[in-house]
């Protein structure tokens, strides 16, 4: 402890002296420390630097450069540089995959927002004034978060969604067996492309999971807004929607930022219960391809399934910089001003 | 990965294998081919001897055999090893997971191995994952087995690889009872096979059950017209990326499935081979193109009201010469920890003694040892080795017989995209060409 505060109020000091040494700052920062402080620093600067980059980086930079090559995954001595032929592949003889992949990649995101975020913030919001059995619907939403992956995949497949024999079979049939899960044509078309009906049918198992989500995240948000702002604006005659929107969301900034940052992210790295569902036609999306050309018996093609595996990585990256640095700059100018 | 395998690798149709004359000519090939490539190390393992009974110590075994029944049978094949100083500890994966983690796997993998026979044995050989064992087959296999299973059981280099098990067939299953029932007899020819199909339907029963869920089952009927319409050896050149699946010949498969659609049960994508399955124990289906599995499926497993026909001759050039059988057995890592015991055990199940155990719990399944006792085989059982044994040319399946990544990355979703609108089927075919010059080019 006593250390701990040692080596702070050295960086206080050293903050303090800075705006009037800009020349040479860094150095001059530096060798404020002692040689204890220096390594201690150095230490704790520096080994999660290096996990960081041998956990995150290392694997991140490999998947690049084996995007550029051709290799089976088994013996080092095969790989063979190719440079974008990779690419030229996933958008030329496999575009059809690549683009309907791509199209549900972006119809999961507009629906994620359009439904189960919007739906889970409107649970939580109506959860959060305590009424009575909260607890049990807290429960019931939040249960298929937490039921393991198996199990969603024999709830969908087998119990909801059996042609003959399933829930939802039973309920909207009308008698007859429906194909939830393998009738592949569109619902929707789209040019060539399109959302086909049995990738709707997975957006709803989607949203049956996403819903709860969203609704936790949001709930511990809202237990954190103070209460007296909510009954300053009831008092002052707002109602009930103008107060969600001009007071208790604008105020749950952060928490917002982490729902739209982990909507978008789900909806590009979606693959857990497409996969359960034994990937019907149609469905695939940018982490499945990944998945077939990299892994199963199929896989042994690295580098195109490191190619996915790079696209993936630059629309996740690009939205997370872009949001993230565009969010902070507006905090940074509201605070400003 | 270079090119340089398919440069020098004997013509790709070697992955399957035929029975007879043209068979061991094939053989002579591989041979040669192994020669040129200058590959000598066949010899030194050939010529060593096992001493069979020696091995001690621990022995890991990898299986896929998840099921209860197969499980349980392969426990006892192993049980029935007779060296006693040997303990084999068995890692049971889930069929599919196992499959699906095969890569990774064998980097790192058990010291026994199951697997399957062809192209998808020979493709981990080339990869210098697999030890040869020549000299398990040395003991006395080469007798027992049959030359067109040894063929399947040799890599690229010539050198053995595999130790065969058992296998099935596939044709078009169906129950006796339903067809005596209704008058129904077997169909030998095409037009018999229309006629009874439109029976069928008139008397209310589906007359194709059929289940595409997977993407799988579907590539057992694709094969099935294919090889009747256009010979063992365009299926197995289809298959090596040696000919366009533009071609007439395929569309013309593709042709006469259509036809046959509306007579399988309707959105097969969603359906498992299970669920198809179970119409055929509770006889809505009448007929199911479908593997002797089909028998896991019945109460008890009971197989007594199951039988199966061939598909008929489509086209007097290839007859009903061509069966289609997938072979599964066992193959050895390439650098297993307790080698003899590796050996004595692969030899084991290549034995009638190990084979016999196994089938005493399985009766689904046909043992691949010439001298194993049949005489508890089922009627289906015998029909099976039966046609097996006098089919002048056996076919694994297209999975078996296609890199494993055209199979499932391509064809798999090529004949899925299929079923869900047969009128697209120039589109799917173009692609799947474009695809597969991507992939065995590689």
């Amino acid at each position: 402890m006593e250390l701990s505060r040692g080596v702070d109020s050295d960086i206080q000091d050293s903050l303090k002296s800075y705006p009037a040494a800009p020349a040479n700052k860094r150095s001059r920062w530096f060798s404020q420390f002692d040689g204890r402080d220096k390594w201690i620093a150095l230490l704790m600067i520096g080994i999660p630097t290096l996990l960081h980059v041998a956990l995150v980086w290392f694997p991140t930079v490999s998947s690049i450069l084996l995007s550029f090559t051709n290799w089976n995954g088994i013996r080092f001595s095969s790989m063979e540089w190719v440079g974008l032929k990779n690419y030229q592949q996933i958008f030329g003889a496999f575009q059809r995959n690549t683009y309907q992949a791509l199209l549900n990649n972006t119809v999961l995101m507009l629906f994620l927002f359009a439904g189960p975020t919007a739906l889970g913030i409107l649970l939580a919001y109506l959860l959060d004034k305590n009424i009575r059995g909260t607890r049990i619907y807290q429960a019931v939403f939040f249960t298929p978060v937490v039921l393991s992956l198996a199990v969603v995949g024999f709830i969908w497949k087998s119990v909801i969604y059996s042609t003959d024999n399933g829930l939802a079979t039973q309920l909207f049939g009308g008698g007859k067996s429906v194909d939830w899960l393998g009738n592949q044509s569109f619902l929707i078309p789209i040019g060539d492309y399109g959302i086909s009906h049995n990738f709707a049918a997975i957006l709803v198992a989607i949203a049956w999971r996403h819903t709860g989500y969203i609704m936790v995240l949001y709930l511990a948000g809202l237990k954190a807004v103070d209460p007296s702002l909510r009954e300053a604006a009831l008092l002052d005659g707002s109602s009930e929607w103008q107060t969600f929107k001009n007071v208790i969301f604008p105020s749950l900034k952060p928490v917002n930022v982490v729902i739209v940052v982990i909507t978008v992210i789900e909806a590009l790295r979606a693959f857990d219960i497409i996969y359960v569902l034994n990937t019907p036609r149609k469905t695939e999306v940018l982490s499945i391809l990944t998945t077939n050309n990299l892994l199963g018996e199929g896989g042994g093609n690295v580098g195109r399934g490191s190619a996915y595996a790079t696209i993936l990585f630059i629309l996740c990256f690009g939205f997370v910089i872009w949001y993230v640095t565009n969010h902070y700059r507006n905090t940074q100018e509201g605070a400003d001003s | 990965m270079s090119t340089r395998r398919y440069e020098f690798s004997p013509r790709a149709s070697l992955a399957g294998y035929q029975i007879g004359r043209r068979g061991l000519l094939k053989a002579g090939a591989v041979a040669a081919g192994a020669a040129a490539l200058g590959l000598t190390m066949g010899n030194r393992f050939a010529s060593a001897q096992l001493d069979l009974g020696s091995a001690t110590g621990d022995l890991s075994f990898g299986s896929n055999y998840s099921n209860d029944v197969p499980k349980a049978g392969l426990q006892a094949a192993i049980d029935a090893l007779p060296n006693e100083n040997v303990t084999v500890n068995i890692n049971t994966v889930d069929h599919n997971t196992f499959q699906e983690n095969i890569t990774t796997y064998l980097q790192n993998p058990d010291d026994v191995i199951s697997w399957f026979a062809g192209y998808r044995m020979q493709y981990f050989a080339d990869q210098d994952l697999l030890g040869p064992i020549d000299d398990v087959w040395g003991q006395g296999l080469n007798e027992t087995m049959s030359e067109g299973f040894k063929l399947a059981s040799t890599g690229h280099d010539g050198l053995l690889y595999f130790v065969p098990f058992n296998y099935y067939a596939w044709g078009i299953y169906y129950r006796p009872s339903i067809f005596e029932a209704n008058g129904w007899t077997p169909p030998t020819t095409l037009d018999e096979l229309k006629a009874l199909a439109e029976a069928m339907q008139t008397a209310g029963i589906t007359p194709f059950a059929f289940g595409n869920d997977g993407r799988w089952p579907a590539m057992g009927t694709f094969d099935q017209i294919n090889f009747r319409l256009n010979g063992y050896q365009f299926h197995m050149d289809l298959m090596a990326g040696l000919e366009s699946w533009t071609d007439d010949r395929v569309k013309n498969v593709f042709q006469m499935w259509t036809e046959f659609l509306p007579w399988h049960q309707e959105n097969p994508n969603g359906r498992t081979w299970e669920e198809a399955a179970s119409t055929i124990v509770d006889g809505t289906s009448g007929m199911m193109t479908i593997g002797t599995f089909i028998g896991q499926q019945f109460p008890d497993a009971d197989t007594s009201d199951l039988d199966f026909f061939v598909w008929p001759e489509l086209n007097p050039e290839f007859g009903i010469g061509t069966v289609e059988a997938p072979i599964d057995g066992f193959l050895m890592a390439k650098n297993p920890k307790n080698p003899e015991a590796a050996k004595e055990l692969l030899y084991h199940m290549g034995t009638a003694a190990g084979q016999d155990a196994y089938l005493a719990v399985d009766p689904s399944a046909v043992a691949t040892a010439n001298d194993v006792d049949t005489s508890g085989y089922s009627p289906l059982q015998l029909k099976v080795l039966e046609a097996v044994s006098s089919a002048p040319s056996v076919t694994q399946f297209l999975d078996r017989d296609t890199s494993p990544e055209f199979a499932s990355n391509v064809a798999g979703q090529a004949f899925a995209d299929f079923l869900a609108d047969p009128g697209s089927i120039d589109g799917i075919l173009e692609d799947m060409q474009a695809q597969a010059e991507v992939i065995f080019e590689q």
